[in-house]
This record gives structure tokens, sequence and C-alpha cells, in this order.
């Protein structure tokens, strides 16, 4: 160990140096440098609380996606000919100020002469309470099982119409439960249509650039251009009337899919071409990455994050394609239940006049598309953790 | 700038080119027509005289033809069985559903949808400006967040619903009677001043369904524009030399953020015709969506492809005219000519 020997005119410290020494790296900055982006990312997102808030919603709807059997009261096609079009029957808790539990008042059931409209009374004098994990109309889980347990039913010889019934009287709060399984899944099979077609030609565009580029740049152009909704309606018109209910289901994701497809595909090409010029890109290649290399471990987890956020802002307006389609009878058909399917029953001024709670379905619809879309916003804001 | 026009033109004709095959692609997708439909159904009635009119017709209309060349008859790039008649020489084809031309069908339906759509296009600017202008000058008030909120209801809300609610409510509370665009007493009437005045009342519960969707992504993006531009120092400065609030903010911000906002009426204008189509439905309006709906039902493929057409040149001339806008007001698009 040699002793420093200063320069003349120049100080020297004589200290021996410790680079984390001048700014200690307190612990919060030290795991803010060392995670990944995907961590930083769940930061950043679990700060937007709305976001948050919303994509609990989202899990929830969709963790009960299987689950619906068990937990409709009713079997979907389940039609109670003495209760047309009753109205929904609130739960109360207390009767006559003392607590009984979860219960509800009876109707009484009466025709109105005069007017030709059927009258429901409640009759208030003895409640019925619900009863739950009991059993109630037999159904084939998950195609595997007969079964007939659900989690709550109506009370023995009672109803239990939470959110009225139909012209058949079918029970509307079980048929929306149902109608969740489709309307949700639709969504995200149509997404994925569009992702797929998206990644594609917007990555071919991006990476191939020349005429490539050039051609379909143009064609999503001239898509980007054409009205949604007439073209739709041409499309789903175009499906033959002998399909299964099944096929259209298909049918229909894949035409939403096949028109929402532009926006990913320019989103893609776009960040493509901005990363390809980015410096970690450059070393990437001097360091002699083979160009799968690049794109699968550089290329695509850096814009992965935005396109999951811009994909998830497209769905909202999938889930109103299919309930427009629906609701004109060009959509879905019967057998199938939707949100949409049941709003088409909803579509005159009877059904707003006479029997306002036909209109429910409208409201998970828009818990979803609005979910959608806070969680889209939190997840646009957190594509990028590093602003 | 004419070079500018040019180009921007001629763009415009290759996409309406594209899309009018597009259309007849999609058109001739089910399988069978009308007039096939229609033989079948007269010779399983033993009407043999009217099969042999409904063939005739299909000799008529080329609908023997392969598909390409009963494209180019339908656009007037071919010579059909009256000669060169198609789109281009303003033929606009035979409506088999109703046996009469095309013309005739749509008649009246057609300007009066172009009316809905401007109401609507005129609506939304009206009403998102000054919200946004509001709500970003006053960021986080209780008015910003009411605005953020009434934004995403319309936008979360299916349209034809919430026509259907409004249709009632207004009927209920206001007298309006709102199916159709006018009185029905004025049906087939000359236009007079009352019957203007009866389709200006019809006009606002459509405006206000087609436009309150548009209106909510406006908002939103308007205000972001804002609120970028009045962090930056121009405006801080001018703001710190005394210029009054209101002109600070009209003069410079404000303009600034109008391009992207013009820019994106090419990105709504799609979303209203279809929003338009679908209220006509519940509404009843006398517009071409639910001659469109009824015509695809039944294969009328002259008259939904007729539709689809008018449709798409209504965008596609809309986002010309944004294009425009956009380069009348920013240089830097005028003087590059072109993107």
């Amino acid at each position: 160990m040699t002793e420093v020997v200063p320069l003349k005119g120049h100080y020297v410290n004589k200290e021996p140096f410790d680079p984390g020494a001048t700014e200690p790296a307190g612990n919060e900055s030290e795991s803010f440098y060392r995670a990944s982006s995907w961590r930083l990312m769940w930061w950043k997102f679990r700060r937007h609380k709305v976001a948050v808030a919303a994509a609990a919603i989202l899990l929830a709807f969709y963790l009960l996606i299987p689950f619906v059997e068990v937990i409709a009261p009713y079997n979907q096609t389940k039609r109670n000919g003495d209760f047309i079009y009753a109205p929904p029957q609130p739960v109360h808790l207390m009767h006559e100020g003392r607590f009984v539990g979860p219960f509800v008042y009876p109707y009484k059931f009466s025709f109105d002469l005069e007017n030709f409209q059927r009258v429901y009374t409640t009759d208030t004098s003895k409640p019925e309470p619900i009863r739950f994990f009991c059993r109630g109309d037999y159904y084939e889980f998950w195609g595997l099982v007969t079964w007939n347990v659900h989690l709550f039913c109506p009370p023995q010889n009672g109803t239990l119409f939470l959110l009225g019934t139909d012209r058949l009287g079918r029970d509307m709060f079980s048929r929306i439960v149902y109608g969740a399984r489709i309307s949700l899944t639709i969504g995200i099979v149509g997404i994925a249509v569009s992702f797929t077609l998206g990644l594609l030609f917007g990555g071919l565009a991006g990476y191939l650039g020349g005429w490539v580029d050039h051609v379909i740049q143009r064609m999503i152009e001239i898509l980007r251009s054409l009205p949604e909704l007439p073209l739709w309606l041409a499309l789903s018109a175009a499906l033959p009337a002998n399909w299964s209910p099944i096929l259209v289901f298909f049918g229909i994701t894949i035409i939403l899919g096949l028109l929402d497809w532009p926006g990913l595909a320019r989103a893609v090409r776009s960040k493509l071409l901005s990363l390809r010029e980015e410096d970690f890109v450059r070393a990437a290649e001097l360091m002699g990455a083979s160009k799968g290399r690049i794109i699968a471990r550089h290329l695509i987890p850096n814009f992965m994050s935005h396109l999951i956020a811009s994909a998830t802002l497209a769905i909202p307006s999938m889930i109103l394609g299919e309930t427009a389609l629906s609701f004109l009878g060009l959509g879905l058909r019967p057998p199938v239940t939707s949100w949409g399917v049941l709003l088409n029953e909803a579509q005159n001024l009877a059904a707003v006049q006479l029997h306002p709670w036909l209109l429910f379905p409208i409201v998970p619809v828009v818990i979803v598309v609005l979910a959608f879309n806070f969680m889209g916003d939190g997840l646009r804001d957190a594509a990028d953790p590093y602003h | 700038m004419i070079l500018f026009l040019l180009r921007r033109f001629v763009t415009m004709l290759v996409t309406l080119l594209i899309i009018s095959a597009l259309v007849f692609l999609i058109i001739k997708l089910p399988p069978g027509d009308f007039l096939t439909n229609q033989i079948a159904e007269l010779r399983a009635q033993g009407e043999a005289d009217a099969a042999a009119k409904a063939e005739f017709l299909i000799k008529q209309y080329g609908l023997d033809k392969p598909v390409w060349q009963q494209y180019l008859v339908w656009l007037g790039a071919m010579p059909g069985q009256n000669g060169f008649s198609g789109l281009l020489q303003g033929d606009w084809g035979w409506s088999f559903e109703y046996d009469r031309p095309v013309t005739e069908v749509v008649g009246d339906s057609l300007w009066l949808t172009l009316v809905v759509n401007i109401a609507v296009v005129i609506f939304i600017h009206l009403i998102s400006i000054p919200i946004a202008i509001y709500s970003a000058t006053r960021q986080y008030s209780v008015g910003d967040y009411i605005a953020t909120f009434i934004g995403y209801i319309g936008l979360a809300t299916p349209s034809f619903l919430l026509a259907l609610i409004l249709l009632y409510y207004f009927n209920r509370w206001f007298g309006i009677s709102i199916g159709g665009l006018f009185d029905a007493r004025f049906a087939g009437q000359p236009w007079t001043w009352a019957k203007i005045q009866s389709l200006l009342a019809h006009l606002i519960v459509p405006t206000l369904v087609i436009g309150l969707a548009g209106t909510a992504a406006m908002i939103r993006r308007m205000r972001a524009n804002l609120l970028d531009e009045l962090g930056k120092q121009y405006y801080v400065t001018a703001k710190a030399k005394g210029l009054a609030p209101s002109r600070a903010l009209l003069k410079y911000p404000f303009r600034m953020s109008l391009n992207p906002f013009i820019a994106d009426i090419g990105n709504l204008l799609p979303h209203l015709v279809s929003g338009s189509v679908l209220v006509s439905l519940v509404l009843s309006l006398p517009t071409v969506g639910p001659i469109l709906l009824s015509a695809l039902k039944s294969q009328d493929q002259f008259l939904a492809g007729f539709i689809l057409m008018f449709v798409a040149v209504l965008t596609v001339l809309g986002m010309l005219v944004s294009d425009l806008l956009l380069a009348w007001l920013d240089p830097r698009i005028r003087m590059g000519g072109g993107r």
C-alpha cells in the first residue's frame, strides 16, 4: 500500500473511496431500481384506486361464471305460469319489529278485468324466509353431473323473484345470471380474435416495412373509416339461419373481432417502429443476439403491456356490440341467453311503462363496461412505469 | 394546397372503390338471394307463371353471372342488360322487395339521415367544447367530477336503451311524441315552417342519444389536450404578463388543443353513423337505418348494398372535410402536402 502523494495544487481526499457512502441508497429506492418492469407496473397500477376496484369487480364477475347454475335460484328456462310479469320481490330482514333473517312476502295475484292487467299485491302478514344451500331445480353441472343444490332458493312452496319475471314467468335474476356467462365471454373471445389479427398484421407491417407496411396501412385506414354497426349487421345477417346457437355465438364473436383489429395493429406497428430504434435493441444486436431473440426477449415484453391495456379498453365495445346486435334480433338467438337477448324482450314502450324490471339487464352491462374502462385506464397509465 | 387537395381526393376515390367491393362481397355472402328464395317459394305454391317472371328478373339483372361480373355491372363499369348503367351512372339499382327502383324506396330518408348526423356533429361540438374548457381549467372541482361521471355513463350505456327510456319520459313530461322525425299529420305534406318546427322538436332526443357517447369521448380527449397545453410555459408567461385569463386561454392553448380535436372527427364519424342507424331503429326515425335492417333480413341486395355504400360515402366525405379543416388550421399539414 503506497501513500497517496497529493499533486501540487490539487486536493485529493485521503479517505478510501466508497461509492455507496455519498448517496446512501434507501431501502425503498434500492428496491425500485432492482424491480422488474412488471413489478413496477403492478406498483403503479395499485396506486390507481378506482382501477383496482374495477379490477376486483371484474374478477368477481368472472369468478362467478363457472358457477351460474348454483347461484341462480331457478333454471333459466323454468316457467312459473302463475307468475307472469310479476314485479320484483324485495328482500326484508325485519318483520313487525322483529329480526327474522332474509325473507320475502308472498304475492297475491288477481286480474284487473277493467284494464286487462295482472295485479300483484304483497301479503305482509306472513314472512317466508329464504332458504340457503338448498335443493331446487335440477341442472347439469358442467355437463358432467346432474345436481340440484343452489346457493339460495325460494321459500318452501313460495316464490323468490328478486328482479321480477318476464312474459313467460321466467325469473329475471336467474336469467341475468345465466346471461352473464355469454355476455362476459363474448368480449374475451372477440378480443382474442382481434388481438391475434392485430399482432399478426401490426407485427408484419412494423417488422417487414416496405410495401407490406404500405398495404396494411391502407387496409387499416379503410377499415377504420367504415361504420361498424351496419357492417356488423350485414355480416351477422350473412350467418346461415340453420346454424346451432353455439355456432352463431362463435360467428358473432369472430365478426366482432374481425372489424376491431385495426386499432391494435396500428398500436403494434408504431410501437415496433419506435422500439426498433431504441439503444437497448442496438446493444442486443451488437452483442450478437439473433432476430428471434430480440423480438421475443426485448421487443414483445416491452409493448405487451401497452397492448394489454388497449385490448382491455376494446372489450367494452364488443360487449356493447353484442348487446346491440342481439337487441336488433340479428345477434344471438333465444335458447342462448345473453344480456342483449334479454334486452331484446324489453324493446317496446310497454316494457318501460308497465314492466320496467325487464330493463334491469342494462345495469350489469353498464357496470361491466365501466369497470373495463376504468381498469383499462389504470393499465394504460401503469403500462409505462418509468414515467 | 392544390397538390394536397388533389392527393386527398384521389385517396378518397380509391378508398371508396375498395369499400364498394367489400360491400358487394358482404351482401353476396349469405347463400341464395331474394329472387332465388322467391322462386323457390313460388314454385312451392305452384305458381309457375310468377316463377317464370322471377326467372326473367334474374336474367334481367344478370344474377346468373359470376359474382365479379355482377359487381362490375352494379358499379357501372361493365355493360349490363341496359348498357352501362350502375352506381357510377347514378342508377342505384332495383329493390326486389318493394318492386320499385331503390331511388324511390330510400327517397327522403337519405337527406333526413344527413340532417340527423349533421345535427349530432353540431351538438357534440357545442356541448363538449365548453364543458371540456370548464373541467380543464377547474381540474378536480365538483363540476369536473360531474362532467367526467356523466361522460363515463354516456360511454357505458347502450344508446338504444337510453333512446327507449328518454322516448318514454320526454313523452310523459313534455308531451312530445317522439317516434319519427315529425308529427304524423305532416306526413306527405310539403315543407312548411310548421313542419320544420316539428322536425326540430323531434330531433332533440335522437341528437341527445346519438351524441352522448361521442360527447363523452370528445370531452375526455379535449380536456386532456387542454391540460397538457395549460401546463406549458408560454401560457404561464402570458398570464404573468397580465393577459386577461379568458383571452390568454382562448387565444393560445385553446387553439392548440383544437388540432387533435378536429383530426378526431374522422375517428368519431363512423361511430356516429353506427349510432344513428341503431337509434333510428328504436325511435323509428325515417332514416336509412330501418330500411337497411329489413333489406339485410330479406336479402334485398341492391337496396342493402346502396345503403351501405351511402353510409360509407357519408363517413369518407366527413373525414375528407375534417382533413381539409385540419389543413386549413395547421400550416404544417398544408405546406407538407400530406402527412
